[in-house]
């Protein structure tokens, strides 16, 4: 504990809820309120109904949250692979070729999505290469924004990855490619586990390259709750949201509660 | 010993008992030497003790024989074999490292399985050695559980199941009890003792810091220092009649005392001492072990004043000065210890007192 005095561990918590309460938390119980409400005249809603949710959770707005999900979980698939995979290439290399790669891949997270949004779009309008109007090119976009992030969370875990393992499975007599199957994957597992979550939980929220690209059969629940706000119906676009925060929350928990052999360490 | 001329013999039909042998293994980082030049053969189940400080150059010795690091020149055998330029895994070496590094994941049975497994040994076969190999470190009851469940000393059995399940021909330990406590070590000593005299084929390599482990363990020493290789002897041979000065410091505790040397015999500050060795030259080292120091008069006798007095429960530790230079004798507990300053004779028996060879030539 940092603080000692009972005083100053009253004001820390004090500056802390402070900060807190008008900057997260409050913003969000606004949203969660509103989606329940008619009517926000005054400074209170008023109006109590579940209508907007009997709508966010059926037709069109359902299929916006199951494009979500599959873009999410395809995105995260991909860049896991990728990005798993570079990383552990990128170990094997010497010290200026792993910065190349460090380097390359943090593109980007540098780049601000809108041009990678732009980038994608530009790339893959042109047969051969003719993507636009399709999900890929959405699916596409997401995982090159993710996996920049999957190889930074694997990359540092097999930093950490004792080789002493990987000798002693080499000396017991198994190849490399047995090596990295049967004793790095499964030791790296709860970091890639956790990179999952990142790269889902990113995807799921991706907007500004999302709405150059969408075609019109694959639209992301985050464009939907654009376009409702877009058109002034705050209160359904407040219950899409809530929808949105809570099916992201629960597959992050699902994927937190996937306890791995090599979790217990 | 002199350097054995049939090295890694050819093995008795039916066995497949094969020795190490490096010839002129050099290995460097950038300019660093860790290893320089070193020439050495482990006989065909042979225990040879690679004893040495940290920076020695042991470690790597051992890690150019499982194939961790590649020697900048010459070559390391294992039996009649030329593995110098073999990956690791094509190597059959078992090898366990002082952090045991057992695969966390799976269970006693399957890290011991692992190596049967990724030489995809017939399944048939599998179950039957992984028994055996858990049999023989006494760690059969534990075959379901994960190492984190085990304590250290357990996890380092495993270690050693794992490597032997394979049937390696060498078997290669690095600091394998450094991280057990003194209690613990001592009896993983004598297991070590007892399974190498069920696998009398086995050749092992030995890497340690600590002297008591090779004086037990080993029926060869290397004594190695600065990346090179300073003596090679069996245990009694280094103890007893050591070639240098390291050794003699390194392996037991030694007084070394300066001395002239004249007509077969040495003397210091005018006394004329009988002793062993090398006496050829017209100065030495004499070396003698404490414990063979007497207190009282007798043959070579020195005398001067106590410098230093030492209780070890059983024993005393006395430290006297002659003629400027320090003598240490370890004696059987004293009823009436001499007080610091007193004038006392010690003495020792002319075998037990070695004169180390000039220029402290290698031996093996």
């Amino acid at each position: 504990m940092l603080v000692h005095s009972r005083k100053g561990r009253w004001s820390a918590w004090a500056i802390f809820l402070a900060l807190f309460l008008p900057l997260f938390a409050l913003p969000l119980l606004v949203i969660a309120v509103a989606s329940f409400s008619t009517n926000w005249s005054g400074a209170f809603p008023s109006g109590f109904t579940s209508g907007h949710y009997e709508k966010a959770i059926r037709g069109a707005s359902l299929q916006a949250l199951t494009t979500s999900l599959l873009t999410a979980a395809a995105a995260s698939v991909l860049a896991l692979a990728a990005g798993g995979w570079a990383a552990l290439a990128a170990h094997s290399l010497r010290s200026r070729g792993r910065r190349v790669l460090d380097a390359l891949f943090m593109l980007p997270v540098a780049v601000p999505s809108v041009v990678v949004g732009l980038a994608v779009l530009v790339a893959f309008s042109k047969p051969p290469m003719l993507l636009n109007g399709t999900r890929w090119i959405v699916i596409i976009a997401h995982t090159i924004l993710v996996t920049a992030f999957a190889y930074q969370s694997v990359s540092a875990a097999v930093k950490r990855l004792d080789p002493a393992y990987e000798q002693a499975a080499a000396s017991l007599g198994a190849r490399p490619a047995y090596v990295l199957w049967k004793v790095k994957l499964p030791l790296l597992l709860p970091s890639l586990n956790a990179a999952a979550g990142l790269c889902f939980a990113l995807s799921m929220g991706e907007l500004s390259a999302t709405i150059m690209l969408y075609p019109p059969d694959w639209l992301p629940l985050p464009v939907s709750i654009y376009t409702a706000t877009d058109r002034g119906s705050l209160f359904t676009g407040s219950a899409l949201a809530v929808v949105l925060m809570g099916t992201t929350l629960l597959v992050l928990l699902g994927l937190s509660r996937i306890r791995t052999k090599a979790t217990y360490r | 010993m002199s350097a054995p001329a049939m090295t890694a013999a050819a093995p008795a039909a039916g066995t497949r008992a094969s020795g190490i042998r490096f010839e002129g293994v050099s290995v460097a980082y950038g300019d660093t030497v860790v290893l320089d030049s070193l020439d050495l053969t482990v006989e065909p189940g042979e225990v040879m003790a690679l004893l040495g400080p940290s920076g020695s150059g042991k470690t790597t010795a051992l890690r150019a024989v499982a194939g961790f690091v590649t020697p900048a020149s010459g070559r390391v055998f294992i039996g009649d074999r030329d593995v110098t330029g073999l990956p690791p895994y094509k190597r059959g070496v078992g090898m366990v490292v002082q952090q045991y590094a057992l695969f966390p994941h799976m269970k006693v049975e399957d890290n011991v399985a692992f190596g049967l497994k990724a030489q995809k040994a017939p399944r048939g076969e599998i179950g039957g050695r992984v028994a055996e190999a858990l049999r023989m470190t006494g760690m059969d009851a534990y075959a379901g559980r994960y190492p984190r469940e085990l304590s250290g000393g357990q996890q380092q059995r495993v270690a050693i199941a794992r490597a032997l399940a394979i049937q390696p021909d060498v078997l290669l330990l690095d600091e394998p009890l450094s991280a057990l406590d003194a209690q613990l070590r001592a009896g993983m000593l004598a297991e070590l003792a007892r399974l190498h005299r069920e696998l009398p084929d086995l050749s092992i390599l030995y890497v340690t810091h600590d002297q008591v482990e090779a004086l037990t363990l080993a029926d060869r020493i290397a004594v190695m220092d600065k990346a090179r290789l300073r003596d090679c002897g069996t245990p009694q041979e280094l103890y007893r009649r050591p070639a240098t000065e390291f050794t003699a410091s390194f392996v037991g505790n030694a007084n070394l005392l300066r001395v002239a040397v004249a007509d077969g015999a040495a003397s210091l500050d005018g006394t004329r001492l009988e002793v062993s060795g090398d006496v050829t030259g017209t100065e030495g080292t004499l070396c003698v072990r404490p414990h063979l120091v007497g207190l009282g008069d007798g043959p070579n006798a020195l005398r001067g004043a106590v410098t230093g007095l030492q209780w070890r429960g059983s024993s005393h530790r006395v430290t006297v000065a002659v003629a400027g230079q320090e003598v240490t004798a370890e004696v059987r507990e004293l009823r009436t210890p001499p007080g610091l300053g007193d004038e006392v004779t010690v003495h020792f028996a002319a075998e037990d007192a070695h004169l180390l060879p000039q220029g402290g030539a290698l031996r093996g």
